[in-house]
């Protein structure tokens, strides 16, 4: 059964549209929410939000960076879901964020907690696939939808084994690598939608080192959309405020809609 | 059966798995694979062993104690992994993980360390092999063993700061899996303890299985039987795992000795980071928490897997000891044996020196995982 947040995202896909969803570290400055609201209303399609984590192993510098000033200022998963239930906006959420968080929590209490805050679907990336049936379980109970990775080095079996387990979208790592901005868009980046869009007809999008509007066309000729994280959370680091994020997901949103 | 191999999934009990970003996936199912045909292959075996005995100085010797024994009322053996090639006992999984990444056809090694006494080892198989080697250590602990961090550059590693977060051990794992998310194609990441994702915490595991083997038939040939009790410390706990696998079918007490400040075992809370679950310092919302030790090697909130499962089911027990004690430990060892300790090893002691009212006249068996140049710096600032 397709849930809410992946029949949003393929309605949108259907009728044409290339989706962008922009990642928001939670809990970073006073006006992170800001720029959520911000991002949304210059045209991203699903918003991901971080709950930042100690140890992200997934994460390069720039996440890095934003997720410990996000917890040196205080943020917990708790503060950071309880803003997330206040916003106001007209499209789904996804929560990113790191396996120990939600163990520790309880699986099941984690899942509902998100499902009440109004996030409809969530990525793990330090859960493989072996590892997915307890979350699956939980997340499926409280109606949030498990997205999962996808990576370069996978053979073409496992990515077939992925998609059928995958809810939300599946998330195609575009290189092999963490987060973070790269100058040039790696190869790797097409050659994963390509695989994804052979063997699914969930939602294929493409994250990790798709660093700006131009790579997300490049991304987008076979992919059905990009996840922008580093690039985003940049503007965020450097003082650019709610506006400079939705500037930068206006850019992306133009060219991918050019 | 204790101490064998763990389930199709790499639990022990309800401890371990592979929990790694998708991408790291395919590495470690190779791993496991080599791993299981390597192990298995005559070849292979022989020629890991041949390096362990002549290269490495194995079989390392058991030495009886006799004015430390005095002194503490009861029978003290030491199993010598200090007197092994690179000072330490490290050198036995680095061989034969070096070996593995050059059978599956890899170029270069990754690895974290600590105290430096992983990373030396690493870099000395590399240079053995003519295998490129980077090497992550915390910003912390580059400080404090400056002498380590001279013997990887010289050995021809290249040695690069961690500079997040705690900056001390944990922060070198995380940098050391960054790395290799990146270069999984090329580079095997050569982890240093019984930790992390299936088939790590197993397969360090029966590389350090020597330890305890040798040990076992040494103590029969001295004793005519086992000791009644093994101690030694843990930070991941290789050292740990190595000599308690000789003695995990036997009668004998296994103890394990965790710094106060890093007991993630004491604690008793599970978690899950660096690729598997297992008992973890963490906060409310399972937040990682920084350990604090004296001991650069043993400065991990976290533990490995199987040692989590053999405080679960009790034939393992796990204590903690402070800095203070270890100071102690360390000068006691000095002066009464003319045996400088590294201060990870001096965790055990400690603990022997505390309990010695329980362990009266017992034999007891501990394993001196590493020697104490590297630690004499350091000492001779907080001695002085």
């Amino acid at each position: 059964m397709t849930g809410p947040f992946e029949g949003h995202l393929r309605a949108r896909r259907d009728a044409g549209r290339k989706l962008l969803i922009p990642y928001i570290t939670g809990g970073l400055g006073e006006n992170w929410t800001e720029a959520v609201e911000a991002a949304v209303a210059a045209g991203a399609d699903a918003v991901e939000i971080g709950i930042p984590f100690s140890d992200p192993v997934m994460d390069g510098p720039t996440i890095q960076e934003a997720s410990d000033r996000a917890l040196t200022a205080g943020a917990t998963p708790v503060s950071v879901l309880d803003e997330v239930r206040q916003l106001q906006v007209e499209i789904p959420l996804a929560v990113m964020t790191y396996y120990n968080l939600a163990f520790k929590a309880g699986l099941h209490r984690f899942a509902s907690s998100l499902h009440d805050a109004g996030v409809s679907a969530a990525i793990l990336p330090d859960m493989p696939l072996e590892e997915c049936e307890p979350w699956a379980e939980a997340a499926g109970e409280a109606g949030v939808e498990m997205v999962l990775l996808a990576a370069p080095t996978a053979p073409d079996e496992r990515l077939v084994r992925i998609c059928e387990r995958a809810q939300g979208f599946v998330y195609g790592v575009g290189l092999l690598g963490v987060t973070g901005e790269r100058a040039a868009l790696a190869a790797s980046a097409s050659e994963i939608a390509v695989r994804l869009k052979q063997v699914t007809d969930m939602p294929v999008l493409v994250g990790v080192g798709v660093s700006t509007p131009e790579q997300a066309v490049e991304v987008c000729r076979h992919a059905d959309g990009v996840i922008v994280g580093s690039a985003i959370v940049r503007q965020l680091l450097d003082g650019h405020g709610p506006d400079g994020v939705g500037d930068l997901v206006r850019r992306f949103r133009e060219a991918l809609d050019g | 059966m204790v101490m064998q191999e763990p389930s199709p999934e790499g639990r022990f009990g309800e401890f371990g798995g592979r929990f790694v970003p998708e991408t790291l996936v395919p590495a470690c199912q190779a791993l496991e694979a080599a791993f299981r045909t390597a192990w298995a292959d005559d070849a292979y075996r022989k020629r890991l062993d041949g390096l362990l005995n002549d290269y490495a100085g194995r079989p390392s010797p058991l030495t009886e104690c006799g004015r430390l024994s005095e002194e503490l009322g009861l029978r003290l053996l030491l199993k010598r992994e200090d007197l092994n090639h690179t000072g330490s006992h490290k050198i036995n999984n680095v061989l034969g993980q070096a070996l593995l990444a050059e059978r599956m056809g890899k170029t270069r090694l990754v690895a974290e360390t600590g105290a430096g006494q992983h990373g030396v080892a690493t870099a000395t198989a590399a240079a053995l092999l003519g295998l490129e080697c980077v090497v992550y250590m915390g910003e912390v602990d580059i400080e404090r063993q400056a002498l380590n961090v001279f013997k990887m550059r010289l050995l021809g590693a290249d040695v690069r700061a961690a500079a997040s977060g705690s900056r001390t051990l944990k922060d070198a794992i995380n940098e050391a899996m960054r790395d290799w998310v990146a270069t999984v194609e090329t580079s095997h990441y050569c982890l240093g303890s019984v930790m992390g994702p299936h088939p790590y915490p197993w397969m360090v595991r029966e590389f350090h299985r020597v330890i305890g083997e040798e040990a076992r038939s040494q103590c029969l040939q001295l004793l005519g039987g086992d000791p009644d009790t093994v101690v030694a410390c843990v930070g991941g706990g290789s050292n740990a795992a190595g000599i308690f696998s000789g003695f995990a079918d036997t009668d004998t007490a296994l103890v394990g000795v965790e710094p106060a400040g890093g007991a993630a075992v004491g604690r008793g809370v599970p978690g899950v980071v660096h690729g598997s679950k297992s008992y973890l310092m963490q906060d409310e919302f399972g937040q990682v928490q920084e350990a604090e030790s004296i001991s650069a090697g043993l400065d991990y909130p976290g533990v490995g897997p199987e040692h989590s499962h053999l405080a679960a089911i009790g034939r393992a027990r796990y204590e903690a000891v402070t800095d203070d004690e270890v100071i102690q430990a360390f000068q006691l060892l000095a002066r009464t044996e003319g045996i400088i300790p590294a201060l990870e090893p001096a965790h055990a002691l400690a603990w022997i020196s505390r309990a010695r009212a329980e362990l009266s006249g017992q034999t007891v068996l501990l394993n001196l995982s590493g020697r104490g140049d590297k630690d004499v710096p350091q000492m001779m600032e907080i001695l002085s």
